[in-house]
């Protein structure tokens, strides 16, 4: 009995329709409003599949952007309200991780990738151009002299 | 009976991949003909059985044989036979079958192309086909059998996911499926090459058309997953970043810049190292790909299947390949000898930035898609990298890439002369200026990247066309002259253009994104919303049933000023069966750009909660797809392409008629 009950109210959630960013949520403010967009999508809805909570249909998503809000109503900042969800939630919340100890080489790999690559290449590129071309041996020559001897009477 | 076929050609199947792997490598290596001349025929064996084992699962499923328990989870009696058909594909067990067929194909065809390669060569690169088949069949074989009977045999199917429920199902996982496990050949050949010891020009003729191929059908495969995303998840957005979107990402990245380096092998023997790890790279990121998806460590909607005994298998057989190969790199490449050199500034230089930067974006991909689960590991925290970072990191680098590429194009091989190249785009670089400055007027108080992106596309493209023209027009020649060094044009060079316009394209399409306009609102009757330049109004809200779901519609027409432009529908459906809801998305096409509406709600007195989406010029991101995976198709259809694949390369009448062309 308790699993059926269960399983009725998992689909009765999964069956409510509801969609990201809603009518009756948005703010009077446009300024407000778009900068609540520009956070909503960039914090994560925390109980679906990687979707920001701006994307999200999930019913927690729908109290986060209204939470979001309801600060920037408040007037807090665009990082006040970040911290106040990361003191709830933790790091995870954020679709952009924050540049700390630990998310160190996640923002530096590529660069320095780039940056080791370019610099490798740069290298080669000068020793290749320092470095002669090995001059034609005797036989290598003498072949060459008869190719082009024979297009020259080819071509006449 | 015949499901009993199928499981039992699967496993002599395995037993054929096992000594398509052992005798042929042993021959290569001994220099016995005999043993290396099995290569072919193995390889043939093997294919055919897998395809034995293919069709007796797919007749399961058109026959709706409800004994076998993949039939019974996936399918139903009443479903339309595409998706009897398709939905063989749509389950963990028969998606790593079609998997395996599309390898066993591949070795297929390079036995049957590849009478004209060395024997060595030939043998060595099926020996090592043949060993990632075995290890893929034994996977199914092990944890993932197809072929499964059920003791208490159901009176109907489960069903398809609704979500799968779509044409895009048929199409999507074959595409990108011969795009993954295309570049096994690449892969197979870069091993073979290590093992015979000879890497040349010759070999990179070889591995091209394979290359090609698997590319063009990656590209499809991902343009096509994304529009399949954009009008099934119903809100309106054509790439998320998913985990499962990034590994097929990864690959095409790679796979670009391994297409790329090819042609510096084939035509200057040059980058021979480089393209060789590429090679292994690239297949490494495919079977990196496989693994997230199939071993379900990433959540995805995608991880059918999250069966820890899997995933250990897949990792194992990723340890195995990957490892094995870069073992054999390590160890082998020193050896290799450097061909042709070059000044920076020439075609191969501008070929080896691309590369820098396609592999870097690559990598930027693996490391955002890993690095929530390695840190998890490392220390416990739970971190989330999502699209911002994937934006931030991949865009710098396309965007300057992207830049440069009607450069690399137009600059000489060997030594290039950047001022007369610089000449030549002077005319390229003003069109894109003055579209950008056209673009930033009339949209003035818009978004700034957009003109930017679309300068960027519109210089792709001009670059593209001023190669071809300068290539065939000069002053004084007549049109028809002209025309006829149009076409006398290496297919090549027009396959190159097209592929680069076609980039420019996508870019467009990306950058009008910015555009966009989004109007929600709750409507009733009659009542209109604007959205961009078109008017929309609520005709009516009404129930309906169709052939395995009901729906609730909300009926809008759409006007342009005072000219009406037609109906537009959207619907809130639940699948009967599964009784899963989906939102049906409404999509009109106008010009280039489309009218989206998905509803929310349709409230009980009526009115309609919704949402439309105006996206100017939003079909070229996967019109761009396309007219890349044309360029392509034209490439492979050069006739220098065709000769490598053809078995007659080797007589020495079709050399000597190619060297007087």
């Amino acid at each position: 009995m308790k699993r059926l009950l269960a399983l009725v109210i998992m689909m009765l959630v999964a069956a409510t329709p509801l969609l990201a960013v809603e009518p009756d949520e948005i703010l009077k403010d446009p300024r407000l409003e778009e900068r609540a967009r520009t956070l909503s999508s960039e914090l994560r809805c925390l109980v679906c599949q990687n979707q920001s909570i701006d994307d999200s249909h999930a019913p927690l998503a729908r109290d986060l952007r209204v939470l979001v809000r309801q600060k920037l109503v408040a007037g807090d900042s665009d990082d006040a309200v970040r911290a106040f969800l990361v003191d709830r939630y933790g790091d995870f919340i954020l679709l952009k991780p924050r540049f700390s100890f630990d998310t160190l080489a996640l923002w530096l790999s590529p660069f320095a990738l780039l940056i080791l690559g370019g610099g490798m290449l740069l290298r080669t590129s000068r020793r290749a151009s320092l470095s002669k071309v090995e001059a034609l041996d005797h036989a290598e020559q003498a072949r060459l002299n008869e190719v082009l001897k024979a297009k020259d009477s080819s071509v006449s | 009976m015949m499901v009993e076929l199928g499981h039992f050609a699967l496993i002599m199947a395995f037993a054929t991949a096992l000594i398509q792997t052992v005798m042929p490598m042993w021959g290569a290596i001994a220099r016995d003909p005999g043993l290396a001349g099995m290569a072919r025929y193995s390889a043939f064996v093997t294919f055919a059985l897998v395809l034995i084992a293919y069709l007796a699962l797919t007749f399961a499923y058109i026959g709706s044989d409800f004994s076998v328990a993949n039939v019974a989870m996936n399918s139903h009696s009443t479903k339309p036979l595409m998706y009897k058909i398709s939905g063989v594909w749509s389950n963990h067990e028969g998606s790593m079958l079609l998997w395996v067929m599309i390898l066993v194909l591949f070795a297929a065809l390079v036995a049957l192309r590849g009478g004209g390669m060395p024997e060595r060569l030939l043998a060595s690169v099926l020996s090592v086909q043949g060993a990632i088949a075995a290890a893929f069949l034994l996977f199914i074989l092990l944890t993932s059998n197809p072929f499964a009977r059920l003791s208490d045999v159901p009176m109907e199917g489960q069903g398809l996911n609704p979500i799968l429920e779509d044409p895009g199902l048929a199409i999507h996982p074959p595409m990108l499926y011969l795009g993954y496990v295309g570049f096994s050949v690449a892969f197979s050949f870069a091993v073979g090459a290590l093992v015979h010891g000879r890497i040349d020009a010759v070999w990179a003729r070889f591995v091209r058309p394979w290359t090609l191929l698997a590319w063009i059908f990656l590209t499809l495969g991902i343009a096509m997953g994304s529009y399949w995303a954009y009008y099934e998840l119903g809100w309106g957005g054509w790439w998320f970043w998913d985990p499962v979107e990034n590994a097929s990402l990864m690959p095409w990245l790679m796979g670009t810049a391994l297409l790329h380096s090819t042609i510096v092998m084939e035509k200057r023997d040059a980058l021979k190292v480089w393209t060789i790890l590429l090679s292994i790279l690239t297949f490494s990121l495919s079977l990196l790909g496989t693994f997230l998806v199939r071993s379900g460590v990433i959540t995805s909607v995608h991880s059918f299947a999250s069966d820890p005994a899997r995933g250990v298998f897949i990792l194992g057989i990723l340890t195995l390949f990957i490892g094995g190969g870069l073992s054999l790199f390590a160890w082998r490449a020193p050896s290799l000898k450097q061909g042709g050199l070059f000044a920076p500034v020439s075609r191969e230089g501008a070929l080896v930035v691309n590369n820098l930067f396609l592999a870097t974006s690559a990598v930027a991909v693996l490391v955002g898609t890993l690095y929530p689960l390695v840190l998890e590991t490392l220390n416990g925290s739970k971190i989330s990298v999502g699209a911002p970072y994937f934006n931030l990191t991949t865009v710098p680098l396309f965007v300057c890439l992207l830049m440069l590429v009607p450069f690399g194009q137009s600059l000489a091989w060997k030594r290039g002369d950047l001022r007369g190249v610089s000449q030549r785009l002077l005319a390229a670089f003003g069109i894109s200026m003055l579209a950008m400055m056209a673009t930033f007027a009339v949209t003035r108080g818009g978004p700034v990247a957009a003109p930017l992106g679309l300068g960027l596309g519109v210089w792709l493209i001009a670059g593209s066309a001023t190669d071809i023209i300068t290539r065939c027009y000069r002053r004084g020649l007549s049109l028809s002259t002209v025309i006829e060094r149009a076409l006398g044009l290496p297919r090549s060079a027009w396959g190159t253009a097209l592929a680069h316009a076609g980039m420019g394209i996508t870019v467009i399409g990306i950058s009008a994104t910015a555009w966009g306009v989004e109007s929600l609102a709750v409507v009733t009757k009659h009542e209109s919303l604007t959205v961009g330049p078109y008017t929309v109004s609520l005709e009516q809200a009404f129930k309906r049933k169709g052939e395995g779901f009901r729906e609730d519609v909300a009926q809008f027409s759409v006007m342009e000023g005072a000219s009406a432009r037609g109906l537009i529908e959207t619907s809130k459906r639940v699948h009967t069966g599964r009784e899963m809801p989906t939102t049906e998305a409404g999509i009109v096409t106008y010009g280039l750009g489309q009218l989206y509406a998905s509803v929310n709600e349709i409230l009980p007195d009526g009115r309609v909660s919704i949402r439309f989406y105006w996206k100017p010029l939003v079909t070229l991101i996967w019109g761009g797809a396309l007219v890349m995976a044309l360029g392509g198709a034209v490439s492979l259809a050069d006739r220098r392409v065709r000769i490598a694949l053809s078995a007659k390369a080797k007589r020495p009448s079709a050399i000597k008629a190619e060297a007087k062309a």
